[in-house]
């Protein structure tokens, strides 16, 4: 059974279709990568599953998409889904409050009052985005005051403080220098036992690395979807051969 | 062929910027003439008396008392006018509103609102509070009609402060489920907040500074009290100045200059203020 799933998916920016009748399926507690040139539909792929594309005027969106077999268009409230299915953006986007508001801003807005639990969330959440050591001295520093790397864990802090079941990360590693983004690596390592990820990256060692099963698009298209492995040491499509490799993207 | 291009060109660069310091300067020369005849006529004249004398037929005895309170009283009423509706229009129209042409069309109307002299105000002023809705020439008239005249600036600063806010945060604060509401009021105004502030104490600043639209719904009175309520006349800094400057008395000239050097400082406050936060504000957001 799929986690998350996508069913005959296809996509409208205007006129220009984005997304060509994508079918995919994601594994529980897996990490799946996106990858593929820029334009081809990964990330829109991705934003379809927390319905941030519905924020883009003038979007057709058909087919089906899934989460725990669920219609996520259909079958649930919109802020519903997207407790359930967080994300991780490409540039880091903290608030410009503190880090501590930053982490319990997801409580808060989902009406939580009580100090302790809020507390004890934070914490737990800085702690599984490996930032605990680094800020529990300066939580109510701003957020701004964080490198680039900091600000990146301090968002996928954000994020799991609503206890999402699917993390969906829209090249959280390619505004970061290499040991930021190694650390990010590290984590997304971690996470994948209690969490789905789902990773956009243009990146392939980094996809080569971190994820079990790998997915590339191609204008539009889904051209080849295998294990991670499978894809980068034998891919069946010519394309894939060639964009692993390196000879074009 | 080129060379003598190029070196015709580096002397049109040397005369233009020779030129353009000369009128800088002249400005500039213009500005410190007319700082050192106020300051050399009127800082004698200010000591504590002066704030807390009422006006009077005697120059010396004349004090900006009520000319301070009817301004603060004036301010107080247009900010709890202007300020709501300000903002909120602003708001809804960046972050609400959607883009077609009725928008674009409120959006130029509202920017060349901005543009109208002040004077036009007054008469709308004078038309609308003062006879329609029978308030006289009284402070909430005068509120209302600066109300009016700096409510475009406000919608102008706070959707310009909206519009600075980088559209990650709101893709942030939706990613987590938040309403529209919650992303407008916890995330977008508060990060806006040092814009839109700038844009309300230039505002203030400006209707500071306003006579035109005051003297035409007549708030050219003598007033010899303190006003108690919104109904009652009332006269400001400005009014007071223009009215002392019309007297023949050489001592009611320098009463005036005094009057003009404490305008001129709080203005010069209010913009210190300003700046101030746009800089600390441009700081904190910066990504």
């Amino acid at each position: 059974m799929y986690k998350l799933e996508a069913k005959n998916a296809n996509l409208w920016y205007g006129k220009k279709q984005a997304l060509k009748d994508i079918s995919i399926g994601v594994e529980a507690n897996s990490v799946t990568a996106f990858i593929g040139p820029s334009g081809c539909g990964k990330s829109t792929l991705l934003r379809c599953f927390n319905r941030m594309n519905d924020l883009i005027e003038d979007t057709k969106i058909r087919g089906e998409f899934l989460l725990d077999k669920e219609n996520i268009y259909t079958d649930m409230d919109i802020y519903e889904l997207r407790k359930r299915i967080g994300m991780v953006f490409q540039k880091p986007n903290p608030f410009p409050k503190s880090i501590f508001d930053n982490v319990a801003y997801g409580l808060r807005i989902i009406g939580e009052k009580n100090k302790t639990v809020i507390r004890d969330k934070v914490e737990l959440s800085l702690k599984h985005s490996a930032l605990w050591d680094e800020v529990s001295g300066i939580l109510n520093k701003s957020a701004l005051s964080l490198s680039g790397g900091q600000q990146q864990r301090l968002c996928i802090a954000r994020t799991l403080a609503i206890d999402p079941t699917v993390v969906l990360m829209d090249e959280p590693a390619s505004a970061l220098d290499p040991i930021s983004s190694a650390k990010i690596e590290d984590l997304i390592y971690e996470l994948k036992k209690e969490f789905t990820i789902v990773i956009v990256t243009h990146n392939m060692q980094q996809a080569a690395r971190v994820s079990n099963k790998t997915a590339f698009f191609y204008l539009g298209e889904l051209i080849e979807f295998d294990d991670t492995k499978k894809m980068f040491t034998n891919p069946q499509n010519e394309r894939t051969q060639n964009y692993v490799t390196g000879r074009f993207g | 062929m080129n060379t003598r291009n190029y070196s015709r060109g580096k002397l049109t660069d040397k005369v233009f910027k020779y030129t353009a310091l000369t009128f800088t300067l002249f400005a500039l020369a213009i500005l410190v003439i007319l700082l050192v005849d106020i300051f050399s006529k009127g800082l004698a004249r200010i000591n504590w008396d002066f704030f807390r004398n009422l006006p009077s037929r005697h120059a010396n005895r004349s004090g900006i008392m009520t000319a301070m309170a009817g301004m603060l009283s004036l301010l107080f009423f247009t900010i709890i006018i202007a300020l709501p509706i300000g903002i909120l229009a602003g708001v809804y129209l960046q972050e609400y509103g959607k883009k077609n042409r009725f928008a674009s069309f409120i959006e130029i109307n509202i920017a060349n609102l901005a543009g109208v002299p002040s004077v036009i105000y007054g008469i709308l002023g004078l038309t609308l509070f003062v006879r329609i809705l029978h308030m006289g020439n009284s402070l909430i008239a005068g509120a209302f009609t600066l109300a009016l005249l700096i409510m475009p600036i406000i919608i102008v600063a706070t959707r310009e402060a909206i519009k600075a806010v980088p559209n990650s945060l709101r893709e942030a604060s939706y990613g987590m489920g938040a309403t529209k509401w919650q992303t407008t009021s916890k995330v977008v105004i508060p990060s806006a907040l040092g814009g839109i502030l700038t844009g309300i104490i230039l505002a203030i600043s400006r209707a500071i500074g306003e006579t035109a639209p005051l003297l035409v719904i007549g708030a050219l009175v003598y007033v010899p009290f303190i006003p108690e309520g919104p109904n009652d006349q009332f006269t400001t800094l400005p009014i007071q100045i223009f009215n002392w400057t019309s007297r023949p008395q050489a001592d009611f000239i320098i009463n005036a200059a005094a009057g003009i050097i404490v305008l001129l400082l709080i203005t010069f406050l209010l913009n210190g203020i300003a700046i101030y936060i746009r800089n600390k504000w441009y700081k904190k957001i910066k990504y």
